[in-house]
């Protein structure tokens, strides 16, 4: 169902305090990759507070929708958002990174409920998104599964791999994002190791291509429907977003691919995602 | 020279130990609607190509993509499906380790690779197919069961019995053409339990794979011939171990060989060396397998005969630790 200006409104309320609950996190941890968590916050608001069928008290459920966190490390986003959706208490957040937390910055679905992959190391991802959509299609279920890639995460061959199964195995019960942010640890992307043409890249591999405005909830609104729909090949959203969205001394900063943030960075954060 | 390799790679017929797998597999899909089938364009080859056939949409091909392969598995696991995964051993086990290990292992997942064409059996295809170094890797993945079977019989065993074990296996397996050594499959299989296959008082063998047969070989031989009375332990499951008939062996032998199709470290050697130092016990110990390096070209049996892992070489390999001297004093205080 298209998206309403009300729900559009409610969206951004819900990003707004989420990017404060990923603040505090970082605060918490010592340190966190809070960069590539903020230009993943509309993806994951409008997927968990608009389209995935899930239910927070049955985090095992089996017609659930499955998501996979491909670029792993934004794990301090992540937890986040199943942290407000329920899954557990937030209180428990303040554990993460600590000596036998359950929350390590990469999150472990064993420990973590909501989690449905295990990641943090890159291109591990999309492969094993192929694998649920194969086992989801052979078992005639109806559940979809969305797959976050980062966009650095994207130089790894795994990634080319799974991308060349999932067009040839015409998987279109797999929704895949990448978070194109154009930074990673070393700098850009098409500095350390050259993307672009990105979009052809895909299109190459079978793929159909919808860009989007990774932080406007209606151009993310537009592209996931018309992936929800599509009947004949994979669908990517190349969302393109802002490293560090909403913090004014961290958007497009590479240093700030992680960091650790002290009350005094927590303060101008916060005021500074409240200017949005 | 790759035309001959090929022809004799595909030749169906005589891969007795991987054909028995595939042809197991297919009774198993029968009974087991959730088991699936994945290889990475060796389906022919490793044999799980007979399940593919058999249940053509329960078979994934995913091409020449070992790391994709294994993170397909691990959604199809997470899906609730049973996959088993066959490739080559050395791509198996080092093409896309992380994978297994973080995408498989980590999540504990209920996925079966049998990896084919392990150790030296495709030694004629040179270093690059050679797969001495999978027990060592596969063995240092917590979560990951690891097993040898010694022939086609007990392939079958193990594959049946692994169905319902669960979480993540490595299953080794040669290429196909190893003799049998089990007459059928009542001798009471279990993973993770050895099995004594000849019994001895003197010295006893621990081995797993090919040279169970061989190893059973030399002990009669060398009953004959010198008068030893040599135990000989199949010691099929890798991880876990079975310490129980290790630490016996040390008591009532105190002399211990072990043979493997691999490196001399990190494998079945290395487990059973651990179990020793562990016990505190005195005990002549040597490990017989490939010695550190990359092998030289050939055929199994001839590269089996070159490094000592035959009935003949473990001969000369047990009289050679018979005559090492050793402390059989229980009290070392004399001794440090």
């Amino acid at each position: 169902m298209p998206i309403t200006d009300q729900e559009i409104q409610k969206l951004k309320e819900t990003a707004c305090s989420l990017r404060k609950d990923i603040i505090d996190i970082t605060g918490w941890a010592g340190g966190a990759h809070i960069g590539g968590a903020m230009s993943m916050v509309e993806i994951l608001a409008i997927l968990y507070y608009k389209y995935l069928n899930i239910d927070s008290s049955r985090p095992n459920w089996e017609d659930r929708d499955r998501v996979i966190l491909s670029k792993g490390h934004g794990g301090v986003g992540y937890a986040a958002f199943l942290a407000s959706k329920g899954y557990f208490d937030k209180e428990l957040l303040k554990e993460f990174n600590h000596f036998k937390s359950p929350f390590g910055m990469h999150l472990d679905g064993n420990k973590v409920p909501g989690v449905d992959v295990s990641t943090g190391s890159l291109g591990h991802g999309l492969p094993i998104a192929v694998g649920l959509s194969l086992g989801a299609r052979l078992q005639k279920k109806n559940w979809k599964t969305y797959c976050i890639l980062g966009d650095g995460e994207c130089n790894e061959g795994s990634i080319w791999e799974a991308a060349m199964a999932a067009s040839h195995f015409k998987l279109t019960n797999m929704i895949t994002f990448v978070d194109r942010n154009k930074l990673m640890i070393d700098g850009p992307t098409e500095e350390v190791m050259g993307l672009e043409p990105f979009s052809d890249k895909w299109k190459a591999f079978g793929w159909i291509v919808k860009e989007a405005q990774g932080h406007d909830f209606k151009s993310l609104s537009e592209a996931i429907e018309f992936a929800q729909n599509e009947t004949k090949a994979p669908v990517v959203i190349i969302a393109n977003t802002i490293k560090g969205k909403g913090i004014d001394f961290m958007e497009n900063q590479v240093k700030w691919h992680y960091g650790g943030l002290n009350s005094d960075l927590i303060e101008k954060a916060k005021q500074s995602v409240d200017r949005m | 020279m790759s035309e001959g390799l090929t022809w004799t790679v595909y030749d169906a017929d005589t891969m007795t130990q991987a054909e028995i797998y595939g042809e197991v597999l297919c009774h198993l899909g029968d009974k087991y609607p959730n088991i699936v089938g994945l290889s990475a364009d060796l389906a022919n080859s490793t044999k799980i190509g007979k399940f593919g056939k058999k249940f053509p949409d329960r078979f994934f091909n995913v091409g020449i993509a070992e790391q994709n392969l294994f993170g397909v598995a691990a959604g199809l696991a997470k899906s609730g499906l049973i996959p088993f995964i066959s490739s080559m051993a050395v791509f198996t086990s080092m093409r896309a380790a992380e994978q297994v290990r973080t995408d498989i292992c980590y999540q504990k997942l209920n996925c079966k690779i049998i990896a084919t064409h392990a150790g030296t059996s495709f030694g004629q295809a040179g270093t690059t197919h050679h797969c001495t170094e999978d027990l060592a890797i596969m063995r240092s993945f917590a979560n990951m069961t690891v097993i040898v079977p010694a022939d086609g019989i007990e392939t079958a065993n193990a594959i049946r019995e692994c169905v319902e074990y669960p979480g993540p296996v490595y299953m080794r397996i040669g290429r196909g053409f190893e003799p049998k050594f089990y007459d059928n499959e009542d001798y009471g299989f279990k993973i993770g339990k050895g099995i004594e296959v000849h019994s001895g008082t003197d010295i006893t063998i621990i081995c797993c794979g090919v040279t169970v047969l061989q190893a059973v070989e030399a002990a009669k031989m060398l009953k004959e011939q010198d008068g030893l009375s040599v135990r000989v332990i199949n010691m099929h499951t890798i991880k876990p171990l079975d310490e129980e008939i290790v630490k016996r062996a040390v008591l009532d032998t105190r002399r211990i060989v072990t043979i493997e199709d691999h490196n001399i470290i990190g494998g079945l050697g290395s487990a059973v060396a651990e179990v020793i130092a562990a016990s505190g016990k005195g005990c002549a110990f040597t490990k017989v397998g490939i010695p550190d390096c990359f092998c030289e070209v050939g055929y199994p049996e001839d590269l089996c005969n070159y490094y000592k892992l035959d009935a003949d070489g473990i001969m000369d390999k047990v009289r050679e630790v018979m005559g090492k001297d050793f402390e059989e004093d229980e009290d070392w205080e004399d001794e440090v």
